[in-house]
C-alpha cells in the first residue's frame, strides 16, 4: 500500500530550544521527517524557535517559522498554512504537548487539521501515568503500587503505606523535571508540593520505589497493519533511581537470558497495542528485581524520544525517518533498510558490537546544585561510543566526555580506603564509575561493589577487568607487544598507557611505539545486520580488531570534519550545525565529506549526512586513526577543526605537527587569537584598545593590578571556554576572596584581571575572511550590557542603537583582527562600547554560537562559505558563485530589513540545593544556558516579545509587574516602568525603588523584601500575584541578597523575570506590540525573499 | 591457551582455547542471535554444525537447568569472540564455560568473529576444523578436507531419540499428536502441551503404521539437521500418512520433508538463515511476524503460483522478506501445512505462536 495520497500538505511541530532533557536529538528526528515527507512529494511546512536547528534551515520545508511554540502561535501558522496534517511525534514532548493543546483548544478541528502519527487518546493513555498503569495491567504486565494525587494529603497519606519510599512523578513533564525520590515523611512533602508546581496539569503520581533494580529500555516501531518490530534493547549500567538520561546505558542488553528477553518483548510490544500507538517509535521502560527476576513496567514514551536518537545512532536503524513514512501510511515491509538496501525495514536489528552511552553533568556552573543523580534528569548531554566490546567501547565513552578524567588512571586518586570508597560509590553521582574503579583497585570484590552501587555483577567484571588489564601494563617489567595489544583490546587509550608507564614518555611515546609495532585499530560497519549481509553505507567504528573494512575511494578528494562531542553549556548544537553545513557545501564542490563525531543526538552523526561517518571520540589518538585508515584508502586533502567549536580547534596544533594538513585557519593563528598575550600584541599593533588588564598568581598581584586598573575587576582562570569561573569583583575583599576559591593558580596558569567595563553596550561580530577580502556576517547588539556572557544575553541583528559609524568601526577592527590573526574562514569577536571606545574583549578564530542564528537572520550561509575558504576559494569567487552576496554583507542591511533577536534559555529550574532549594538564577559573566530561541519580526518589540514567548512563555500585557532595582540602574529604569504603569500594569516595588517611581508620578504599592518576612513579595510571587519581575542585581549585598530569593520564586513561579533594565525595556517595547495586536507569524523563506530582493536591488 | 580455526579454503583464525581442549570438526554456520546462546546449543538442529556466535558477549547469563533444548549439548564447536568470565543472572547454576567443558565442547574465542561471518557469507557455509592440542595448521586443514560435507549428510537419525516417549497436554487433554522426532526441541511438545495436544515423540524412522498405532489426530514432523535430499523413508512415510489423511504439521525440517512429499525438491543455501530476527510475511494476511530461523537447506516451490501436487493444490503460504526464500507451505485439499523456521521460538520472538494455534484449529475442523 503506497502513501496516502488524501493529504498532500503536512506541518512538522519541532521541540524548540535545547534543553536538559530535550536537546538535538529532535533536530536530527525532525530533520529526517522533513526530509523523508518532502522527497514524498509533500508540502511541509515546519514550527520551531530555534534557529540552531538544520530541520530550520530554509531548504528543508517549504515554509519554515522560526516561531514561539506555543499554541498560539502555532495557530496563526496553521492559519497562514493550512496544512491537512500536524506530525507531532518527532518534536519531543513540546511537539506533543501542543498537538494535546491544540485538540483541546478545538483548533484542529476548527482548522480540519488532521494528527497523523499519533492520536490524542494513545497520547492521553501513554503519558497519563495513572491510565498508563491500567493499560499495562490489561496488557498482562506488572507496575509498583502508586496513586495519582492532586493535593498534598493524599499524596503524604498514600506514601506513609508504601513506608515512606516513594518516587514523585509529575504528570505531563520531560526530563524528569519535578520529579524525585523520597525516603521520608518530609521529602514526601516537599517534593510532592514542587511536582504539583511542575505539571502542567498540576498532578503527580506517587509511585512506590524500586531503587536499585536492573533498569531497561525497549525501542519499538508500529505500523498501521500492526507490524511491531523492537529495534533496541538498552540496560541501564546505573540501576533504578537514576534517570535513563544521566545513567550510562548500553546496547544490547547485557545481562538478559533470552526468556526474560522475550517476556520483556511481548509485554511492550501488548501495552503498545493496548495503548493504541497509532504508527510510529515508540519507547517503555522496564524495571527488572536482580534477586527475582520480576519484571516491572515504568513508563512509556509514545513517540519519538531521546533514546530513539540513542537506538537509531547505535543499530543504523533510522527510527525518526522510518516514523514519518509510517505516519503517511507505508508499513514496515513496504520500506527498505537503507544500510542493506536489500532487505525490509521489517526487521529487528542484530549487533555484532557493544554501545555505550555516558552522559556529560555541568554542575560547576550552579553553584549550591545538589550533583546527587536521582530521577529528574540533570545531564546537559551525552556520548555514545561503539566498539566490539563493552571494555572497549566503556573506555571510549570515557573518553569522549572532554572532562578532566578521561578513562581510569588519567586523574589522580584520592587514595581512600576501600571502605570509604565503597560508601561513595552507593551514591549516584557524576562520575561515580571512577569511585567504582578506585573501590577495585583498593581490593574491593565484585560482589562488594555490586551490592554497594546496585551496578549488575556482569559490568562490575567488565570494569574489574579494565582495572586488571591496567594493573598488567603497570607492573609488566616491560610492555610487551601482546600486553599492548591486549591493553587496545579492553579500551585503554595511548593517554591511560602512558599514564600507566611512565617511562613511555607521554602519550605520544606510547603512540609511536604502537604504531612501530603496527599495532593499529581497523574499522568495522554498523550494518543493522551483524554481518548477515552487505552493507551499502559507510558508518564506520573503530575497534582493535582483525579485519577492516574501509573501502577504497580513490576518485574524490576527501575532507575530514571534526565535529563538537557530548554537548555541555557553551559547545551545543550550534557546532553541529556548521559542521553539517561544512559537509553539505564540500559535497556539493565536489569532495567526499568524511564526519568524525560522538554526539548520538547530532545529525552530523546521522549515517547520511556525510559520504562517510565514523563515531568516534574526538581525542587526538582516535582522530589521528580515522585520518591514517582515510589516507590508506585515498588522498585526504586536509582536516577542519574550526567547525566543532573548542573541541577540534584544540587539536588542530598536534594534528598539524602530526603531519596531518589542517585546512581554514592555522594552528599558528589560533594560538595568536587564544593566547593572551600574543593576542594584546595583535590588538596593539592594530592599534585596537582592549580594556587594561593584568595577570596574578597572588592575591598581592592581583590587588596591584585591581588597583591600577580601578575596580570593579572582571577575573577569571587563564584558557577558560564558555567564561569557566568567570566572576566581576567589586572591591578588594571580594578579590581576595575570588583568589582564595580559584584552585590551580600556578606561573603558567595565573588569573587574569580585567578592568571591567560597565556600562557598555557588548557587540557580537561573525565575519569571514580570506587573507583579502572580509565579508561581515552580522554585526549583534547585546540587551544586556558587557558582563552577561555573550551566550546568555540576548542580542539583536541588525543592532537597534549603533549607528553607521559605530558599525563602520567594529568593521575596520575585525579587518584588522582577521589580518593581524591571519583567520581563514570564520571569525568571531566580541567588543564592548562604553563611550565612545570599541574595546576589544576576545576573539574566537573559529565558528561560533551565533552563526547559524546570523546565517538565519541574514539569509548567507556563513558556515558554508568557510568551508569553501577553508579549501582555497576566495570570498570574490564565492560571491560570484551566489554562495555569499554579489555585494553588501551583514554589516550593512537596510534600516527596515527585519529584526532578529536571539534568547538565551536558562535551565534553573533543573537545578537545587541539596537541601532543595533552587539556585540563584543571575546571570554574570559565566555562561549557563543551554539552548536559544530566536524571533524575527519586522519590528525589534514584536521581534523581542517572540523571542520572550519562545524561552520563558508569553509577556504578559496586564497585570502586577513587581521592580526592585539596584541604585545605579534606577534612573534608566524608571521610563519603562511608567510606560507599564500608563499600560495599565499594577506596580509594586520595593521601598526604595518606589520611592524613586513615586517621584516621577508611578502610583506604586510597596511590598516588603523576602526579608522583610510576612506578607513579603516571594510569597506573592509564588501565589501567582506577580506577572511579571524586574530585578537588577548590583555587586553584593543590597538586592542580590533577597534578590536570588525573588528570581528563584519568579523562576519557580514560570514568570518573566528581568534582570536588566536593558531588558526591561525592550519588554516594554514588546508588550506595547503584543497589546496593539500587530504580531503575526512569516515564513523564513518570506523573510529572506525580502532580503535577497532588496540586496538585488 | 591457544587455540586455531581452518576454514576449508584455507582461511586461518588463531584465538584462545574455549570449553574442552581438543579437536572439532563440522560446517562452519553463523547465527546472529544476540539472546538465547543456551537455547541455540542444545538444538539437535546444529549436530555437526560449528557455530559462530556474531553477538561478541557469550555467556553474560551463565546456565541454567530450564533453558536447555534438549538432553546436551549439540554444536560440534563453538566460535565466540569475548565469553564472559562471570556469569550473572539469578537464574545461572553454572559458566557456559564450564558446561562446555564437562560436554567436552571444543571452542574458540577472541577471533575476529565478523571478519569470520563476513566470509562465509560471501564464501558460503563449509566445512572447517578447531583445535586447542596443535597448531600446525595445514595438519588441521587436511583433517577438514577429509570431514564429510553437510550436503548429502543424513543425521536425523543421529539425534532422534531411539525409542518413544510422551508429553502429557498440560491441563484438559484436547488432542494427541505423533511427533517425527528429526531433532526435536524440548519447547516444542511444550507448546502443543499448553494448548491442551498430548505429544508421542517417535523416532525419525517410524513407520506410517507405527505412526498411526498411536492413535494420533495428526502428525507434527520436527526440525532437525542435515540435507532433507536424504530423508526418503520419512518423505515416504509423510506421503502415506496424507494418502490416510492424517493432517500434518511441519516446521524447518518438517517443511522440507512435507515439501518433498508434496513433490517439490530441495537447495543448499549460500550460508543460510540463522538467527532470531529474520522478517516473514504472512502471504493470506499480508502480516510480518519476526522469526526464528535455523536452516541451511530450502524448499524450491513456485512463488507466484499454486502448485498442482499427488495431494492437490498447494501453496506458499510464508516467504522470508529479506531473499524470498520459501518459508511455508500450506495443502487446500488436504489438511497439511508446514513453515520452515520456528514457531516454538527457543531462543527467539513468539510472533509465530499462533501456528500452533492454527494446528488446534486444524485439527478442531
Ligand atoms: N518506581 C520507581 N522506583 C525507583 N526509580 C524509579 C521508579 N520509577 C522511575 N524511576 C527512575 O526515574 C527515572 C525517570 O522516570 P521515568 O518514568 O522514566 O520518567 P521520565 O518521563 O522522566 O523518563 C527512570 O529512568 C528510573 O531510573
Ligand atoms: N572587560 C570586560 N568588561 C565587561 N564585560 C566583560 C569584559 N570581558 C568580558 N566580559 C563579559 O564576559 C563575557 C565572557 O567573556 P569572554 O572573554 O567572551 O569569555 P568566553 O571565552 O567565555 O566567551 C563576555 O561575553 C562579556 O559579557
Ligand atoms: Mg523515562
Ligand atoms: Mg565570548
Amino acid at each position: 500500500m503506497p502513501r496516502r495520497t488524501d493529504i498532500s500538505h503536512i506541518l512538522v511541530i519541532g521541540s524548540g530550544p535545547i534543553v536538559i532533557g530535550q536537546a538535538c536529538e529532535f533536530d536530527y528526528s525532525g530533520t529526517q521527517a522533513c526530509r523523508v515527507l518532502r522527497s514524498e512529494g509533500y508540502r511541509v511546512s515546519l514550527i520551531n524557535s530555534n534557529p540552531a536547528t538544520i530541520m530550520t534551515d530554509p531548504e528543508f520545508a517549504d515554509a519554515t517559522y522560526i516561531e514561539p511554540l506555543t499554541p498560539e502561535f502555532v495557530e496563526r501558522v496553521i492559519d497562514a498554512e493550512r496544512p491537512d496534517a500536524v506530525l507531532p511525534t518527532l518534536g519531543g514532548q513540546t511537539a506533543l504537548n501542543l498537538a494535546v493543546a491544540l485538540h483541546e483548544a478545538g483548533v484542529l478541528e476548527r482548522y480540519g487539521v488532521e494528527l497523523i502519527g499519533a492520536d490524542i487518546e494513545a497520547i492521553q493513555r501513554g503519558e497519563d501515568r495513572q491510565r498508563f498503569k491500567d493499560i499495562v495491567r490489561q496488557a498482562g504486565g506488572e507496575v509498583p503500587e502508586s496513586l495519582v494525587c492532586r493535593t498534598l494529603d493524599e499524596a503524604v497519606e498514600f506514601a506513609a503505606t508504601v513506608g515512606d519510599r516513594v518516587v514523585i512523578r509529575p504528570s505531563f513533564t520531560m526530563g524528569g523535571l519535578g520529579s524525585g525520590l523520597a525516603s521520608n515523611a518530609d521529602e514526601v512533602r516537599t517534593m510532592v508540593a514542587r511536582g504539583l508546581s511542575a505539571s502542567p496539569v498540576h498532578e503527580v503520581l506517587v509511585e512506590q520505589s524500586v531503587v536499585g533494580w536492573k533498569e531497561f529500555e525497549l525501542e519499538l516501531m508500529r505500523d498501521k497493519n500492526d507490524n511491531v518490530v523492537v529495534v533496541c534493547s538498552i540496560e541501564n549500567l546505573d540501576p533504578m533511581g537514576v534517570h535513563t538520561g544521566d545513567s550510562i546505558t548500553v546496547a544490547p542488553a547485557m545481562t538478559l537470558t533470552d526468556r526474560e528477553y522475550q517476556h520483556m518483548r511481548d509485554v511492550g510490544i501488548a501495552v503498545l497495542r493496548e495503548v493504541g500507538v497509532d504508527t510510529g517509535g515508540c519507547n517503555i521502560q522496564f524495571a527488572i528485581d536482580p534477586r527475582t527476576g520480576r519484571m516491572i513496567v515504568i513508563e512509556m514514551n509514545p513517540r519519538v524520544s531521546r533514546s530513539s536518537a540513542l537506538a537509531s545512532k547505535a543499530t543504523g536503524f533510522p527510527i525518526a525517518k522510518i516514523a514519518a513514512k509510517l505516519a503517511v501510511g507505508y508499513t514496515l515491509d513496504e520500506i527498505s533498510n537503507d544500510i542493506t538496501r536489500e532487505t525490509p525495514a521489517a526487521f529487528e536489528p542484530a549487533l555484532d558490537y557493544v554501545v555505550v552511552k555516558v552522559p556529560r553533568f555541568a554542575f560547576e556552573k550552579f553553584a549550591g546544585a545538589d550533583p546527587v543523580l536521582t530521577t529528574h534528569m540533570k545531564s546537559v548531554g551525552e556520548a555514545m561510543a561503539i566498539g566490539r566490546n563493552f571494555t572497549e567501547a566503556m573506555g571510549k565513552a570515557l573518553r569522549s566526555m572532554e572532562t578532566k578524567a578521561a578513562g581510569f588512571w588519567t586523574v589522580p586518586d584520592e587514595n581512600l580506603p576501600k571502605d570509604e570508597l565503597l560508601e561513595r560509590a552507593a551514591i549516584p553521582t557524576d562520575g561515580r564509575i571512577y569511585t567504582v574503579g578506585q573501590a577495585l583497585r583498593a581490593g574491593a570484590s565484585v560482589d562488594e561493589v555490586a551490592a554497594a552501587t546496585g551496578i549488575d555483577p556482569w559490568f562490575v567484571d567488565q570494569l574489574a577487568l579494565i582495572i586488571e588489564v591496567g594493573a598488567g601494563v603497570q607492573d609488566a617489567p616491560t610492555l610487551s607487544e601482546s600486553l599492548l595489544r591486549t591493553a587496545k583490546r579492553h579500551g585503554l587509550s595511548d593517554r591511560q598507557i602512558a599514564a600507566l608507564r611512565p617511562e613511555l614518555a607521554g602519550e605520544d611515546g606510547v603512540r609511536s611505539l604502537r604504531h612501530r609495532l603496527d599495532i593499529r585499530p581497523v574499522f568495522k560497519t554498523v550494518d543493522t545486520c551483524a554481518a548477515e549481509f552487505a552493507a551499502a553505507t559507510p558508518y564506520h567504528y573503530s575497534s582493535y580488531d582483525e579485519e577492516t573494512e574501509v573501502a577504497p575511494q580513490r576518485d574524490r578528494e576527501k575532507v575530514i570534519i571534526l565535529g563538537s562531542g557530548p554537548n555541555r553549556i557553551g559547545q551545543g548544537i550550534e557546532f553541529d550545525y556548521s559542521c553539517v553545513h561544512a559537509v553539505m557545501a564540500l559535497r556539493d564542490a565536489g569532495y567526499e565529506t568524511v564526519m568524525i563525531n560522538c554526539n548520538p543526538e547530532t545529525v552530523s552523526t546521522d549515517y547520511d549526512t556525510a559520504d562517510r561517518l565514523y563515531f568516534e571520540p574526538l581525542t587526538f589518538e582516535d582522530v589521528v586513526e580515522v585520518v591514517h585508515a582515510e589516507q590508506q584508502s585515498g588522498t585526504v586533502a586536509g582536516v577542519i577543526c574550526t567547525l566543532g567549536g573548542q573541541t577540534p580547534l584544540g587539536l588542530a596544533q598536534r594534528l598539524k605537527d602530526a603531519g596531518i594538513p589542517v585546512l581554514g585557519t592555522q594552528p599558528e593563528a589560533i594560538d595568536l587569537a587564544e593566547h593572551r598575550g600574543a593576542f594584546g600584541r595583535v590588538l596593539d599593533e592594530a592599534e585596537l584598545p582592549a580594556p587594561k588588564h593584568g595577570t596574578a598568581i597572588s592575591f598581592d598581584q592581583a590587588k596591584t593590578v585591581a588597583d591600577s586598573i580601578g575596580y570593579p575587576v572582571l577575573v577569571r582562570p587563564s584558557y577558560v571556554l564558555g567564561g569557566r569561573g568567570m566572576e566581576i569583583v567589586y572591591d578588594e575583599e571580594h578579590l581576595s576572596d575570588y583568589i582564595n576559591r580559584a584552585t590551580e593558580i600556578t606561573a603558567d596558569h595565573p588569573v587574569l584581571v580585567d578592568r571591567f567595563l560597565d556600562d557598555a553596550i557588548e557587540i557580537d561580530v561573525d565575519a569571514l575572511f580570506d587573507g583579502t577580502d572580509l565579508y561581515l556576517g552580522g554585526v549583534m547588539e547585546h540587551i544586556e550590557e558587557a558582563g552577561i556572557h555573550s551566550g546568555d544575553s540576548a542580542c539583536a541583528l541588525p543592532p537597534i542603537t549603533l549607528g553607521a559609524a559605530d558599525i563602520d568601526a567594529v568593521r575596520r577592527s575585525t579587518m584588522a583582527i582577521a589580518r593581524g590573526v591571519g583567520v581563514r574562514g570564520l571569525l568571531n569577536v566580541q567588543y564592548a562600547l562604553a563611550g565612545d571606545t570599541l574595546y576589544v574583549l576576545e576573539a574566537n578564530p573559529r565558528a561560533s554560537r551565533t552563526v547559524p542564528f546570523v546565517s538565519k537572520a541574514t539569509a548567507v550561509q556563513l558556515a558554508k562559505a568557510a568551508a569553501r575558504i577553508a579549501v582555497g576559494t576566495t570570498i570574490a569567487q564565492l560571491r560570484a558563485e551566489g554562495l555569499l552576496p554579489a555585494h553588501g554583507d551583514g554589516g550593512d542591511l537596510p534600516a527596515d530589513a527585519p529584526i532578529a533577536v536571539k534568547e538565551a534559555v536558562l535551565p534553573f529550574a533543573r537545578f537545587r540545593t541539596p537541601a532543595g532549594d533552587q539556585v540563584d538564577s543571575i546571570l554574570g559573566p559565566e555562561m549557563k544556558s543551554t539552548g536559544e530561541v530566536m524571533g524575527f519580526d519586522a519590528t525589534f518589540g514584536a521581534a523581542f516579545a517572540k523571542s520572550q514567548a519562545a524561552a520563558y512563555g508569553s509577556l504578559p500585557v496586564k497585570g502586577t509587574v513587581f521592580v526592585s532595582i539596584a541604585n545605579r540602574d534606577k534612573r534608566a529604569a524608571i521610563f519603562p516602568v511608567k510606560r507599564l504603569y500608563d499600560l495599565g500594569f499594577t506596580v509594586l516595588a520595593t521601598a526604595g525603588t518606589a520611592q524613586v517611581l513615586r517621584r516621577n508620578g508611578v502610583d506604586v504599592e510597596v511590598v516588603g523584601k523576602f526579608s522583610d518576612g510576612p506578607g513579603n513579595v516571594v510569597e506573592k510571587i509564588l501565589a501567582g500575584e506577580v506577572d511579571l519581575v524586574l530585578n537588577t542585581p548590583w555587586g553584593s549585598g543590597g538586592p542580590r541578597v533577597d534578590g536570588y530569593e525573588i528570581r528563584t520564586a519568579a523562576v519557580t513561579a514560570g514568570i518573566p523575570c528581568l534582570t536588566t533594565v536593558q531588558a526591561a525595556a525592550a519588554a516594554v517595547q514588546g508588550i506595547e506590540e503584543i497589546s496593539r495586536g500587530e504580531v503575526g507569524v512569516r515564513s523564513l523563506q518570506d523573510l529572506h525573499a525580502q532580503l535577497t530582493e532588496w540586496r538585488n536591488a | 591457551m591457544s587455540a586455531i580455526l581452518v576454514l576449508e579454503d584455507g582461511r586461518t583464525f588463531t584465538g584462545a582455547a574455549y570449553g574442552a581442549v581438543g579437536e572439532t570438526f563440522g560446517e562452519a554456520v553463523f547465527t546472529t542471535a544476540m539472546t538465547g546462546y543456551q537455547e541455540t546449543l542444545t538444538d539437535p538442529s546444529y549436530h555437526r554444525q560449528v557455530v559462530v556466535q556474531t553477538a561478541p558477549h557469550i555467556g553474560n547469563t551463565g546456565v541454567n537447568d530450564e533453558d536447555q533444548e534438549s538432553r546436551r549439548i549439540w554444536v560440534a564447536g563453538y566460535v565466540v569472540r569475548d565469553p564472559a568470565r562471570r556469569p550473572s543472572n539469578w537464574r545461572s547454576l553454572r559458566s557456559l564455560d564450564d558446561e562446555l567443558e564437562a560436554q567436552g565442547i571444543v571452542g574458540i574465542s577472541g577471533i575476529d568473529t565478523r571478519a569470520l561471518t563476513r566470509h562465509l557469507r560471501e564464501r558460503g557455509a563449509m566445512r572447517c576444523g578447531v583445535s586447542s592440542v596443535s597448531a600446525d595448521r595445514d595438519a588441521l586443514l587436511q583433517k577438514v578436507l577429509a570431514a564429510p560435507p553437510m550436503t548429502g549428510a543424513d543425521l536425523s537419525a543421529e539425534v532422534s531419540t531411539q525409542s518413544a516417549y510422551t508429553v502429557a497436554a498440560i491441563g484438559e487433554h484436547r488432542f494427541t499428536v505423533a511427533a517425527l522426532d528429526f531433532g526435536i526441541k524440548s519447547m516444542t511438545p511444550h507448546r502443543m502441551a499448553e494448548r491442551g495436544i498430548t505429544s508421542h515423540v517417535l523416532p525419525s524412522t517410524s513407520s506410517p503404521d507405527e505412526v498411526v498405532a498411536t492413535g494420533a489426530d495428526a502428525v507434527f514432523l520436527a526440525n532437525g539437521p542435515g540435507d532433507p535430499a536424504t530423508a526418503d523413508v520419512a518423505v515416504e512415510t509423510v506421503r502415506e500418512l496424507l494418502r490416510r489423511e492424517v493432517p500434518v504439521f511441519g516446521i524447518c525440517f518438517g517443511n522440507q520433508v512435507l515439501g518433498r512429499a508434496f513433490g517439490f525438491g530441495t537447495y543448499k543455501l549460500g550460508y543460510g538463515h540463522r538467527g532470531i530476527n529474520q522478517p516473514v510475511q504472512d502471504r493470506a494476511s499480508g502480516k510480518v511476524e519476526v522469526t526464528a530461523h535455523n536452516h541451511g537447506f530450502a524448499v524450491d516451490a513456485p512463488l507466484d503460483r499454486a502448485s498442482d501436487t499427488e495431494f492437490g493444490t498447494v501453496e506458499v503460504s510464508h516467504v522470508c522478506l529479506n531473499d524470498n526464500v520459501v518459508e511455508g507451505l500450506i495443502a487446500r485439499d488436504v489438511k497439511a501445512f508446514s513453515v520452515q523456521y520456528h514457531p516454538e521460538a527457543a531462543a527467539g520472538p513468539h510472533d509465530a505462536a499462533y501456528l500452533f494455534d492454527r494446528f488446534v484449529e486444524l485439527l478442531d475442523a
